[in-house]
């Protein structure tokens, strides 16, 4: 075998044809207002809005070991940021979205630097504090409605469009937007030179330090970023709910724990994990979803069960087995000559 | 004087907060297990106490008799049948099972007792309390506070002066050569899930007596007794009473400024610790 019959690439013949039906199913789903019902179109944009989430978390535990249950603060931060700036502020919605951003990866950078100083499990407790103490110090602001919360005035909404059918499209545009802008933002992140540096922390942070990489720096650099998307989408999700209080705004349940899940039974450190997992959870969720507490008895045994006895989750049953890739991170060697196996 | 009384009250709720705790860095201490699901154990004692209340009349503390082997006989269980198999040098299937059970304990405790609050009737002892110069205390929590102190004392005797607290510290330095000597580790673990779920059901107990309780609170709990331990300093269970004492009189003395300062100042006490003394106040083992 000479060394002209290799040729290293990243793409392969699976994710392009992947890449393609995704191009494919986005300008179907771009084009859900004229074909799908209300109902459909808001459980979309909720699941586009999960998806989002899931992925970013997946970026912090499953690459940077960043093991949070807090990512509640930074999505009741979003939220919250919508209303202030919209209510009190006089702010565009759209405005006020990409501002909730910003805004929370400015309020990140004391938090990671206060809460870094944790290690592994004590860290993941360390967020949920982080989170607690948005709730309470929220539940103070008697402007924004204290411990009850309040709701987005009518004149806001109407800012956004006039007419409902129109808002209703515009939020779900809004939701896809957010759920593609995050997942290729976080490909082509782990296809960058701080990905590499990030997977290679990922796989053995003492020989990445040794290499020169700094960790804390890298580390750090993921969670601002992660923080600002997750109060973008946290921003969304109370645009669509059109109400917010302490308690919803700060749910462990809602924007923690389903979360983990979802990224446990797809596949966690990869990206396509986390849209399989978005996949089933609101399959299970659509089926089960009359059982009530018994679906979320359900949810977590499947997910010990997950975590147990196929760690890599479904997707990484799958890649196991057929060796496929659908978003190319790695390079592979190939052959280009007379022998087909590699 | 204004100031003695809720400095005197946070010092006795500390006692409870470091039963939290208790559990939580003994099982950190044999094991390297943060366990997201003890606050959800404490309930989950809270409402075995319930049952066993109203099935037999008995007084709650009494109830402990039933309660305390309960909770040890599920640790055992939970640490053989389950979380041993999570145990590596990956910190992230100990956290998630942890996290899983969490969800499925708390459901379950919605299942079986609704959401409505709950609360153990200890009768007086709720409200019978001492007059000491010019502060009054309740008996329950200065008994609160005296059974947290013998709890510590307890775990300390059982770890240096015990077998069963040198299997501890053997599999706790190094697990394959403790293997070695002839201690089963799993078996040690369990053990060691057992006693801490025994402290476990003590906290439960006394926090259903002190307050009300519903399925949602187990998060708030772990939340506590992780932040004595934080402020504490890891692996030193006195180090841990101590934070307990600290969080409890931030959360009265904020409680006294505004009460819905309460549960807020503790949180900043504890970012406060942490952002000065990251290892905690009297650290022992390095996380």
């Amino acid at each position: 075998m000479n060394l002209q019959d290799c040729s290293v690439s990243r793409s392969s013949k699976a994710a392009r044809v992947a890449a393609i039906l995704a191009a494919v199913g986005l300008l179907v789903l771009i084009a859900a207002p004229w074909w799908a019902g209300r109902a459909d179109m808001r459980l979309m944009g909720e699941l586009f809005l999960y998806l989002s989430l899931a992925t970013l978390w997946n970026l912090m535990a499953g690459y940077a070991g960043l093991v949070s249950v807090g990512q509640q603060a930074y999505v009741g931060f979003g939220g919250y940021m919508l209303f202030a700036l919209t209510m009190l502020g006089g702010l565009n919605p759209l405005v006020a979205i990409a501002a909730a951003g910003a805004l929370g990866a400015l309020i990140s950078i004391p938090v990671a630097v206060l809460i870094f100083r944790l290690r592994g499990a004590y860290f993941a407790i360390g967020t949920w504090v982080i989170a607690e103490v948005f709730r309470l110090s929220f539940a103070q602001i008697s402007a924004l409605g204290g411990g009850s919360g309040s709701s987005l005035p009518v004149a806001i909404v109407k800012s956004l469009a006039s007419g409902r059918a129109m808002r209703e499209a515009l939020s779900y545009w809004l939701a896809l937007g957010a759920a593609v802008l995050v997942v290729t933002a976080v490909y082509f992140f782990l296809r960058s030179r701080q990905g590499l540096a990030l997977t290679a922390i990922r796989d053995n942070e003492l020989a990445a330090g040794s290499l020169g990489i700094d960790i804390w720096r890298t580390k750090f650099i993921v969670y601002v970023v992660t923080s600002a998307f997750t109060a973008m989408i946290g921003a969304l999700i109370f645009l669509q709910k059109l109400r917010i209080s302490p308690d919803a705004a700060f749910s462990v349940n809602d924007w923690t724990a389903f979360v983990i899940f979802i990224v446990v039974i797809g596949g966690i450190g990869t990206i396509e994990g986390p849209i399989i997992g978005t996949l089933v959870f609101f399959a299970l969720r659509e089926t089960l979803a009359d059982l009530g507490t018994t679906y979320l008895i359900v949810l977590g045994v499947v997910a010990i069960v997950v975590m147990l006895k196929a760690p890599k989750g479904i997707w990484g049953v799958i890649r196991s087995r057929y060796d496929l890739q659908l978003f190319p991170l790695g390079y592979r060697v190939k052959h280009t000559g007379q022998s087909k196996e590699n | 004087m204004e100031w003695l009384n809720p400095i005197v009250q946070g010092t006795l709720l500390g006692g409870l907060y470091a039963l939290f705790a208790a559990g939580l860095s003994l099982i950190f201490g044999v094991m390297r297990l943060v366990n997201i699901a003890h606050g959800d154990l404490i309930v989950l004692a809270a409402y075995l106490g319930l049952t066993v209340t109203t099935a037999t009349g008995m007084h709650p503390m009494a109830a402990l008799v039933i309660v305390v082997p309960a909770m040890a006989l599920i640790g055992y269980a939970l640490q053989r049948g389950l979380l041993n198999q999570t145990l590596g040098d990956d910190i992230l299937p100990p956290l998630l099972v942890t996290f899983g059970v969490s969800v499925i304990i708390q459901n379950g405790l919605l299942e079986v007792y609704t959401a409505d609050p709950q609360t153990l009737n200890a009768g007086a002892l709720e409200t019978a309390s001492v007059a000491v110069g010019g502060v009054t205390l309740g008996i329950l929590p200065l008994l609160t506070f005296g059974i947290a102190i013998a709890v510590i004392w307890g775990l300390q005797w059982t770890f240096y002066h015990t077998s069963l607290g040198r299997a501890f510290r053997a599999v706790s330095d190094n697990q394959d050569i403790a293997q070695l000597m002839g201690l089963n580790r799993r078996h040690i673990f369990g053990l060691a899930m057992a006693l801490a779920l025994g402290v476990t059901a003590v906290a439960g107990i006394l926090l259903g007596i002190r307050t009300s309780f519903d399925p949602s609170i187990g998060g708030g709990r772990l939340i506590f007794g992780f932040e004595a331990v934080i402020i504490g300093g890891l692996g030193n269970l006195w180090g841990t009473l101590i934070g307990g004492v600290i969080l409890g009189v931030a959360q009265t003395i904020g409680a006294k400024i505004d009460p819905g300062w309460q549960v807020l100042a503790g949180h900043i006490a504890f970012l406060v610790i942490l952002a000065v003394r990251p290892n905690g106040l009297f650290p022992r083992v390095s996380g």
